[in-house]
């Protein structure tokens, strides 16, 4: 047993140290010449530039990351199906809706606000999604992204529809694609809003996890389920939402991370929570790192290099779950 | 007509789409004709009209010989990523051959190279996902959902790297809309139509016959793996042509289908393969319509089109659920 933990301890801390290097390498990359060791020599140039430009960025991707993963991991465990997640139960759609409203009705208010308009629609989004899964008798694990899926369709069908006809296309594209090149000092500290959500998911893990066994179960345990569910839900929407009106909407990464990590260390939610986190921040750092090599000084979207990974992650995903399936 | 239709009431419907369609494209075609712009208004106008009628026979038919094939009513080819598999084709064979090329390629060639490719690809695609004994649809449409958005990002994965500077104006030129038509194409897309018609018209019995399962299929004398591929590589090239034309709509086979099945009440391919054709007319050129004329080219065709069809495809999902 002891030797089982200690190898554990020893994994998460042989990627918490991947982690950090991979970040002070994210540090170095960029157009403009910056050295790690003018940040402690005091060469002025570079602690600027990596206070107004380097940190920030650094700390914007293992924030997003972290949070995505995270919330489709409560997601996941709350409606107990490996496929659901921010983007595939329509919650980002929701959330690109509310921008589209808070920017129609009251222009270029402060982000504070849209996030706040973004964050009751992609509430009330989720808890719809949450509503018609109730409605099926029948879960097939397959149709229940699906219909997240197509939910997610029809809303942000809707919302190109406004934005075309209000000509805010432009203005709705930088919502519509993750990037993470606009990051600067001073235009991503909403997301620090997430992080004491993230907290609370922590300490109310367990609870989490016993609502995800369903409504009978967790009453006979002497769990609130609808106060939990909708503390879940809460949890989601707000952090979809900071992400969302920070850096765009990036899919995805709520749904591998949490199965990679479901597969090596099994479902203990309060164990897997820190774990996904990190995998998670590193999976969007090593993403963003592809973008910005590969075609140098040019950069492509993290959420195109996302896509592509991710989309060819999942493919592999489908396949060995349906294998379980059909063996058990 | 007394040839094609023996069943009554579904030869009564197709009149009356017909008679719709013919009202729908009087109001497209000639509001504002005046003799002096007559030359500049007619060949644009009558270009989509004819774009709309290909487009139509090609994604609802390949829409509903698929699922004949695929024993179901929520497949479609395009659902399936294959549109998508088209414009990573594109891209890719641009790609390869350099930027520069792009303008010699948009043309004839590279399309008929396009559907090659694309029928070579959809062969493997096909093997892949329906080895075994796969009976999973949820799963076969969720993953070709993802390989529908693994092919679209590595199309435009491809573009940024062919040329980061001038990415949107690639992008443009290389993917057709509805308001963006390649009229290039129209002529020879008329001519693989009108092949296709001929090649299938004689399957459409056998098709019949395949609704009652493959193994009944095969103790009635049809060649079951013979018409199948056949099947898909008529699908691959329909959705190469209709791609081509003017781009990925993914929802209007399952729509259109869909309606005609249940609008006609039979399951003879003969009057379907009829009735979604004027019904895709019906619905594309009024979705022309209310794009051009009262939006004013405010919103788009997928837009409109991804709306209707995504209410409709949730609404079928959880219908089967129900039964």
């Amino acid at each position: 047993m002891i030797i089982k933990i200690s190898k554990l301890l020893h994994r998460k801390l042989f990627w918490l140290i991947i982690l950090m290097a991979a970040s002070v390498f994210s540090l170095t990359l960029g157009v403009k010449d910056f050295s790690i060791l003018g940040l402690f020599t005091q060469n002025s140039e570079d602690v600027k530039l990596a206070i107004i430009s380097r940190f920030p960025r650094l700390i914007s991707i293992l924030v997003t990351g972290a949070s995505l993963s995270i919330s489709g991991l409560i997601m996941q465990t709350v409606t107990d199906n490996k496929f659901v997640s921010p983007s595939t139960a329509g919650t980002m759609e929701w959330s690109r809706f509310g921008v589209m409203i808070a920017i129609l009705f009251f222009g270029g208010e402060a982000k504070l606000f849209k996030m706040l308009i973004a964050f009751i629609c992609s509430l009330f989004g989720t808890l719809i999604f949450m509503q018609i899964l109730q409605t099926m008798k029948f879960k097939n694990a397959m149709i229940v992204p699906l219909v997240g899926m197509m939910l997610g369709n029809v809303i942000s069908a809707i919302t190109s529809f406004f934005a075309y006809r209000f000509d805010i296309i432009q203005n709705m594209s930088s919502w519509l694609q993750g990037n993470f090149s606009l990051v600067i000092k001073g235009r991503y500290e909403l997301l620090y809003l997430g992080i004491p959500f993230l907290i609370i998911a922590y300490i109310y893990a367990n609870k989490l996890t016993i609502a995800g066994m369903g409504e009978s179960f967790s009453k006979s345990l002497g769990v609130n389920y609808k106060a939990v569910v909708l503390l879940g839900m809460v949890i989601v929407a707000v952090i979809t939402s900071t992400v969302v009106v920070t850096v765009g909407s990036i899919s995805f990464v709520g749904i591998i991370i949490p199965n990679i990590v479901s597969m090596i260390m099994g479902d203990n939610l309060r164990n897997s929570l820190p774990v996904t986190a990190l995998f998670g921040a590193l999976f969007l750092l090593i993403c963003d790192m592809i973008g910005r090599v590969i075609i140098f000084p040019y950069e492509i979207s993290i959420s195109l290099i996302v896509s592509v990974v991710g989309s060819i992650m999942f493919l592999v995903l489908l396949f060995r779950r349906k294998k379980n399936w059909s063996t058990s | 007509m007394e040839y094609i239709l023996k069943d009554k009431k579904s030869k009564k419907i197709i009149m009356c789409l017909i008679l719709l369609d013919l009202m729908v494209i009087a109001a497209f075609l000639l509001p504002g004709i005046t003799p002096k712009n007559i030359h500049f208004f007619m060949p644009r106008r009558i270009t989509k009209i004819l774009a709309v009628i290909i487009v139509s026979y090609s994604i609802g038919y390949s829409s509903l010989i698929f699922q004949t094939v695929t024993n179901n009513h929520i497949l479609t080819p395009s659902v399936m990523g294959l549109d998508s598999l088209y414009l990573f084709i594109q891209t890719f064979i641009v790609f390869a051959a350099g930027s520069q090329t792009l303008s010699q390629m948009i043309g004839y060639r590279h399309f008929l190279i396009c559907v090659g490719l694309m029928i070579f690809a959809a062969c493997i695609l096909f093997l892949l996902l329906f080895r075994g004994s796969s009976k999973n649809v949820y799963f076969l449409v969720l993953t070709g959902m993802i390989m529908g958005s693994l092919f679209n990002g590595m199309a435009t994965f491809m573009q940024v790297l062919l040329d980061p500077n001038e990415f949107a104006v690639l992008q443009g030129r290389m993917f057709a809309s509805f308001n963006n038509i390649n009229s290039n194409l129209v002529g020879i897309s008329i001519l693989i139509i009108i092949a296709v018609c001929i090649i299938s018209v004689r399957d459409l019995p056998y098709l019949d016959v395949l609704l009652l399962g493959p193994e009944n299929a095969i103790s009635l004398g049809v060649d079951y793996k013979k018409l199948v591929f056949k099947t898909l590589i008529i699908c691959a090239v329909l959705v190469s042509v209709s791609t081509a034309l003017v781009g990925p709509i993914t929802f209007l086979g399952i729509l259109i289908v869909n309606l005609a099945r249940h609008m006609l009440g039979t399951y003879s391919h003969r009057s379907i393969s009829l009735g979604i054709m004027f019904l895709g007319i019906l619905f594309l050129t009024g979705g022309l319509l209310v794009t051009e004329r009262i939006f004013k080219f405010e919103t788009t065709m997928s837009v409109i089109i991804n709306f209707i069809g995504g209410i409709y495809f949730l609404y079928l999902m959880l219908k089967e659920r129900k039964q």
